[in-house]
């Protein structure tokens, strides 16, 4: 924690209590951290994603009450929790678009941290624990999606566990060794539904870290200049309780659109049929929250190099903080780093279409186009293909080059100058105690 | 697989250039209109009673619907619920209907397996034993219908346009869904149906592209009249597809309208207390320069 804590312990009990474990003192603490009044509302999705977990592993529990983790039972279990648990549809619908919400509030979060340089120092071991969780977050999901035991289910199992045997010599003793045997079955289910128990309580574990990490230094903020004293920060309750409070109710609004009035559009009607290793569906597509990854993955034409991409990709976001080479945290300030900050999701979301279409369909229907190198270049790879090298350029070439040679705009002495210019700003001061001021 | 894709792409990039690539194409599906879409959409309960009869006359004979069990025809959405009837295993018309049936079981004395009737918790028994049997007698196993809107895109729009196909509302005879195009090569006893999801690529010897479409090995199921309603609707092809493919949602999504009424009363209550929440949010900020 950082700062002296403000904590007074009142009765005999708590003075007690206190000196022995001072639990009480930790958690006003956490409740007073002072946190810098200008976060806006792209702040809110860490308070989110920690509902977000929570609801995953409450429904996970659930779920797994009356889950059958077997070749032979998996799929109809599944649809026992859909017509005869009580209430079993509203708790696996709320699981299963839990993990869709949960991804949309991390990419939000991770492109906040991007845009606003929440990864530079101090806070590089808090930007690695967040990518570390997110890394334990893609394998959570898909082993998560492989529990129903659908044709997608199963035919995605198989496709992914299959990208470890592009590693040479070792590859296919690995591939067999997380099967279980020789094929993807039932033994792969129950390791898959044993680990997919077991790390959503690690990303907690994690998830404790980042917090802990971010209470040392602190929050980044929007303007990207340290917090200058008291007049900066507001205490976390009430201030940032009531808006992330009023976030999290905005976004339960979009979650429950799509639990009770969507719930299969983020899924794929091939895993209402029961896995069949001797039919292969025409189409094999993973969740949409790995396409780009998937996108990247297809654009290779050698598996092991395309496997190394996919890598690579998830490898750039832990260096980010050792790529950046400007001192402007806040890309509010560096015009130039905006464009191509906007072009990087521009190519993330692009990269997420070419995944989702099979690599030889054409872009644009009815233009022929013509053949470049080894696919037309009308077709879903040479899209993929550019668009997955900006995204390699943004980080390894864009990120570290910029900040060399980009004049970035003057940036305010703190947090309270460009606040208190505003012509929207309140008639002034500090933050008081809103109880006094009610 | 990845290395099968990445490499019949890059051979078919190398050979064909530009060509048409095979790909799964149909007809454009057709829309009936259904009481259950948009977000305030209900089952019709007459139609669910209507196109249970034409599963039971009709697709019953070949396909199973193992994951319905008869007291769900009386469960709250379903063809047979009735308020009077609060556990549907009470309920006199489901009763009625598991009494139709025999299912397997054990004698609790003997240990023989012996054909009992059925009670409101069995579900009804599969046409055939597994698939293999289906496939030996039929030529193709025929899918389950218990999860078959789901596991379609289109779900119901998708059954009711593959079984309608071109037939003519009052035909009584039907032996093609629709006019078979020349120069698709069709084998005995399968047919073309222009809506079934399918890659006529291989079967093609016309000039062009392959028709949209596939082959079915079931022939065309529905004819006018087949089917009595027991409330006088005129027993059309497209009714009864219409109230079959309807039937056919509720079985994949039997809660659907407890789903939707929950999920109104559930926004409600988000709405009303996000506003609350902001309403705090402007209170609590308002003097904080920010």
């Amino acid at each position: 924690m950082s700062g002296p804590s403000t904590y007074e312990p009142t009765s005999a009990f708590e003075r007690w209590l206190d000196k022995r474990l001072p639990i009480i003192r930790f958690s006003a603490d956490l409740l007073d951290f002072p946190t810098p009044k200008n976060l806006n509302y792209w702040w809110t999705f860490g308070g989110i994603l920690a509902f977000c977990l929570v609801t995953q592993i409450v429904t996970g529990i659930i779920l797994a009450m009356h889950y059958d983790p077997s070749g032979a039972g998996a799929f109809l279990s599944v649809e026992h929790i859909m017509r005869d648990v009580n209430h079993g549809w509203l708790i696996r619908y709320i699981h299963a678009n839990g993990a869709s919400m949960f991804f949309i509030a991390v990419y939000i979060h991770m492109f906040r941290g991007i845009y606003y340089g929440s990864f530079k120092a101090p806070r590089e071991v808090l930007w690695l624990i967040g990518a570390a969780i997110y890394l334990v977050m893609m394998a959570t999901a898909f082993m998560g999606y492989v529990l129903p035991w659908g044709q997608m289910s199963f035919w995605g199992a198989k496709v992914i566990t299959n990208l470890f045997s592009a590693i040479p010599i070792i590859g296919p003793s690995i591939t067999s060794w997380l099967w279980g045997g020789f094929a993807v079955d039932s033994p792969t289910l129950n390791r898959f539904f044993s680990l997919h128990y077991l790390l959503p309580f690690v990303i907690a574990g994690l998830v404790a870290l980042h917090i802990w990490a971010l209470h040392v230094p602190g929050n980044s903020n929007p303007v990207g200049v340290n917090v200058r004293g008291k007049s900066d920060t507001v205490p976390f309750h009430p201030y940032y309780t009531v808006k992330d409070g009023f976030a999290i109710s905005v976004f339960l609004i979009m979650f429950a659109i799509f639990v009770f009035y969507m719930p299969e559009a983020l899924g794929h009607t091939d895993n209402a049929i029961e896995a069949n290793p001797i039919v292969t569906p025409p189409h094999i597509v993973p969740e949409w929250y790995f396409l780009p990854y998937y996108a990247i993955l297809r654009a290779v034409p050698d598996k092991l190099m395309g496997v190394g991409a996919m890598g690579g990709a998830i490898l750039c976001i832990f260096i980010l903080p050792w790529l950046d080479t400007s001192k402007v945290r806040s890309m509010r300030y560096r015009p130039q780093a905006k464009i191509y900050f906007f072009f990087f999701v521009l190519a993330c979301i692009i990269l997420g279409f070419c995944g989702a279409h099979e690599v030889d369909d054409k872009v644009v229907a009815g233009l022929s186009g013509f053949t470049l190198l080894d696919a037309n270049i009308n077709s879903y790879t040479w899209v993929s293909r550019i668009f997955g090298l900006y995204y390699f350029v943004y980080f390894l070439i864009i990120t570290p080059m910029l900040g060399l040679r980009e004049t970035p705009l003057p940036v305010p002495e703190s947090i309270s100058s460009p606040v208190l210019s505003h012509p929207a700003a309140a008639p002034a001061g500090a933050a008081a105690a809103p109880e006094k001021k009610g | 697989m990845l290395r099968k894709i990445l490499a019949l792409a890059a051979v078919l990039g190398v050979a064909f250039g530009g060509a048409a690539l095979a790909e799964t194409r149909q007809a454009p599906l057709k829309h009936p209109h259904w009481s259950f879409s948009g977000p305030f959409g209900m089952y019709d309960q007459a139609q669910l009673q209507r196109g249970f009869k034409v599963y039971r006359e009709v697709c019953s004979q070949c396909h199973s619907l193992n994951l319905i069990a008869f007291h769900d025809l009386g469960a709250p959405g379903g063809p047979f619920w009735n308020p009077k009837y609060p556990n549907p295993n009470d309920n006199p018309v489901v009763k009625a209907i598991a009494a139709e049936y025999k299912v397997a079981d054990i004698d609790p004395d003997t240990g023989d397996p012996i054909q009992r009737t059925a009670t409101t918790a069995d579900h009804p028994k599969p046409p055939y034993p597994n698939d293999i049997a289906a496939r030996a007698s039929l030529g193709a196993a025929p899918p389950d219908m218990s999860l078959l809107a789901r596991a379609r895109e289109g779900g119901p729009d998708y059954i009711y346009s593959l079984i309608t196909a071109d037939i003519a509302p009052n035909a009584t005879t039907a032996t093609a869904y629709a006019p078979t195009p020349a120069g698709l090569e069709v084998a005995a006893g399968k047919y073309y149906n222009p809506w079934l999801l399918g890659d006529l690529s291989s079967t093609w010897h016309g000039q062009g592209e392959p028709p949209p479409g596939g082959i079915i090995s079931m022939p065309p199921p529905l004819t006018a009249n087949k089917t009595t309603f027991d409330d006088g609707t005129p027993s059309t092809v497209d009714q009864q597809a219409q109230d079959v493919s309807a039937f056919l949602m509720w079985a994949s999504d039997p809660h659907m309208e407890e789903r939707k009424q929950t999920g109104l009363a559930v926004l409600v209550y988000l709405v009303l207390f996000a506003g609350l929440l902001y309403a705090s949010y402007r209170r609590i900020w308002r003097n904080v320069a920010h």
